[in-house]
């Protein structure tokens, strides 16, 4: 059970990372938003075998909000809000994408580094799950300053709250955190979609409205 | 006397709430003004019931030395707060920068953001801090985005980032804090506790400390707006409205502070850790000489002052930093002063902006002649901040380097030439600001001058004459914080 349980969640750990670098190189907003919701799901998932193995049936309520929210509701939002802004055919250049993901390896390799000396004490379970999660926040770190469209800044941030959850739930035993964090995480992405998309759809608006009529103004 | 203190703690704690349900609902902007000040009156009156009862400390909330004077500090600068923003949000009605719906919005926040810091600072426990944090980081995003132009979206939303990755690391350090405790603490809500965590750091983890520390103070730092990480500071000050910077500057800029404070004394606790001190300094000193000479730079009003509270925080880190009875000592005070002239130069200045049609400092001039008592409020304001004396902050600087020369006197030298050059920018913008020609638009102001005036009066009293009860109770509180 042990040896199988510990496989497992480094598994899950393990594959939030290769997500992780998926996000990296999506280049269209579509595409994007799926793997997103690839991201959440393994997140649930992870959390969810992390409340089997350690017995801690609070943390399947996270898992499920981890499942609801982030995996359906707002990836459903976005693909919406993305066609209402007409930007779901555009492709988004992704500056470099081979420097990207060298600098993604390279981020991994330092989270990896700095966390397996310092958290010797911390147990086996504890350990590889913070080099994972370590990694998962410096990779979302990586592609929201990699990208310029709003979006994309969004889904990257919602990134960095998976890996910190992952990081809460791998601390076993961490008290009432979990709940209150993800309570905020939905707060943090319901504003996010609720006032600044919209606002920044009224400004493409504007600029639209304003570029309309210099054109015309250029026109005989 | 503790039942008066825990009654206190929630009064300090629901009074806000309340508020912001009913300001929420209530549709008359009138009315609803002087409800939010008399909200903050109240929460005021709880917080100063802490100072003479306190009831012990819970798993989630504590009182104690440290908290009780952010607390009282908070809440009054609030209340003052609140007062100044009912004249200043009525000019912004009639001139339809607001309508009456945002203004409902405007109300409810400023109450949450005061629930939000009020929390924080009450905290007993790391998770529920960082969640009070984000809470109010949240709010004050909401509300420099308030006048919806493009600028202020573009500063609402780089904040936004910014803040959201700031937390998102202190959050990460937070979980390791926890990891570094369990093992001495055991599992469960103690070993997340400031009360049981200070005691107990001795035996954590050091290397697990250092790590969680270095992560905590990038990250509530980013909220300071310590040099790296500051660039959201100055375009939320000057796009959003101007008693939200006065907050900003004046109360959230403390809590972060307030929240780096706490983990310090964990850090210092533990023997084997890092010293937290010189990791504080090298950031305190980097600050203050960038924003000093930034201040030469700016165009904006509120993008100078937005620097200067930059500068200030630095010297307040640097001087925690320093550590040692006098350097704390000096660094309490100088946070306190600090807060009450920046609040009192940011209603000058939104009074000023309103009367002037403008921020840009170019077409502001003579203020002294055209609008007397603002005019001379900015020069006082400005005479205060940038560490002349009588006035209370020019004590808290000469303390602070004084002290620091007896222990390295190079450290002295960068500091006293930092805050040297910062005055030299802000008086040169203050003479061509208040004195002169009066050039531009001016409408006269209907402003209301008792906060602006209750808050020299502070600064002005504990320049000339600090009462000995204030000074025991800070001295107390450094000695602690030194430990």
């Amino acid at each position: 059970m042990d040896r199988l349980a510990l496989d497992v969640a480094h598994l899950c750990a393990g594959g939030l990372v290769l997500v992780s670098f998926m996000l990296l190189y999506q280049d269209r907003m579509t595409g994007l938003i799926n793997t997103f919701a690839l991201h959440a799901l393994v997140v649930s998932f992870s959390v969810a075998w992390q409340a089997y193995i350690q017995l801690a049936p609070h943390l399947y309520i996270t898992a499920a909000i981890a499942l609801g929210v982030k995996a359906v509701v707002i990836p459903l939002a976005l693909h919406r809000m993305v066609v209402r802004l007409g930007i779901h055919r555009t492709i988004e250049p992704v500056v470099g994408v081979g420097l990207t993901m060298l600098a993604g390896i390279g981020l991994v390799a330092l989270a990896v580094m700095v966390m397996l000396p310092v958290t010797a004490q911390a147990g086996t379970l504890a350990r590889e799950d913070l080099a994972f999660a370590l990694s998962v926040i410096l990779l979302g770190l990586l592609m929201m300053i990699s990208r310029r469209n709003a979006v994309s800044q969004v889904i990257g941030f919602m990134s960095i709250e998976n890996g910190l959850i992952l990081a809460a739930t791998g601390a076993k035993g961490m008290p009432l955190v979990v709940e209150i964090s993800v309570a905020f995480s939905i707060l943090v992405a319901l504003i996010v979609i609720g006032v600044f998309l919209f606002r920044i759809r009224e400004r493409f608006e504007t600029v639209d409205v304003h570029l309309l009529h210099e054109h015309r103004g250029e026109q005989p | 006397m503790s039942d008066a203190g825990s009654l206190a703690v929630v009064a300090v704690l629901a009074v806000p709430v309340a508020g912001a349900a009913l300001l929420a609902v209530l549709p008359d902007d009138r009315t609803t003004a002087w409800l939010n000040v008399l909200a903050s009156l109240v929460t005021f009156a709880a917080a100063l019931v802490l100072l003479v009862a306190r009831p012990a400390p819970g798993a989630f909330l504590i009182v104690d030395d440290l908290n009780v004077v952010f607390i009282v500090l908070s809440t009054f600068i609030a209340f003052t707060t609140s007062v100044f923003s009912r004249s200043y949000i009525g000019h912004e009605l009639e001139t339809g920068r607001l309508t009456p719906a945002y203004l409902r919005f405007y109300h409810a926040m400023y109450q949450v953001l005061m629930f939000g810091m009020n929390l924080a600072l009450l905290s007993n426990n790391l998770g529920l801090m960082w969640v009070a944090v984000e809470l109010a980081t949240l709010t004050t995003v909401l509300m420099v985005g308030i006048y919806r132009t493009e600028a202020a979206l573009e500063a609402a939303w780089k904040y936004f980032l910014l803040g959201s990755v700031g937390i998102a690391l202190a959050l990460f350090g937070t979980i390791l804090v926890y990891l570094a405790a369990r093992t001495v603490v055991g599992e469960g809500l103690d070993a997340m506790a400031w009360s049981v965590l200070v005691q107990k750091a001795a035996g954590c983890d050091p290397a697990l400390l250092n790590l969680a520390f270095l992560f905590l103070l990038l990250g509530y730092g980013t909220k300071v707006g310590l040099v790296p990480l500051h660039a959201w500071l100055p375009d939320a000050h000057a796009e959003g409205p101007t008693p939200i910077s006065a907050v900003l500057s004046g109360l959230l800029l403390n809590v972060a502070l307030f929240a780096i404070l706490r983990f310090k004394s964990i850090m210092s606790a533990n023997p084997e850790a890092l010293a937290p001190g010189p990791l504080m300094v090298s950031l305190g000193l980097v600050s203050v000489v960038f924003a000093a000479f930034m201040l030469y730079r700016r165009q904006d009003i509120k993008r100078l002052f937005a620097y200067s509270s930059i500068e200030h925080m630095g010297i307040i880190t640097f001087a925690f930093g320093m550590g040692g009875p006098l350097a704390n000592f000096a660094g309490l005070l100088h946070m306190t002063l600090h807060s009450l002239t920046k609040s009192a130069i940011f209603f000058c200045v939104g009074h000023i902006a309103q009367v002037k049609g403008t921020q840009q400092m170019q077409e502001i001039r003579g203020l002294t002649v055209s609008h007397p008592i603002l005019g001379w409020g900015l020069v006082l304001g400005v005479v205060a901040i940038a560490g002349l004396p009588p006035l209370g902050i020019f004590m808290t600087e000469f303390l602070i380097v004084t002290s620091t020369f007896a222990r390295s006197p190079v450290l002295a030298i960068i500091l006293g030439l930092g805050i040297l050059v910062a005055l030299g920018a802000l008086l040169l913008r203050l003479n061509e600001l208040a004195f002169g020609e009066p050039k531009g638009r001016s409408n006269p102001s209907r402003a209301s001058f008792i906060p602006v005036g209750a808050h020299f009066a502070l600064v002005l009293i504990a320049g000339i004459w600090l009462p000995p009860a204030l000074v025991a109770w800070f001295q107390y509180v450094a000695t602690l914080l030194s430990s």
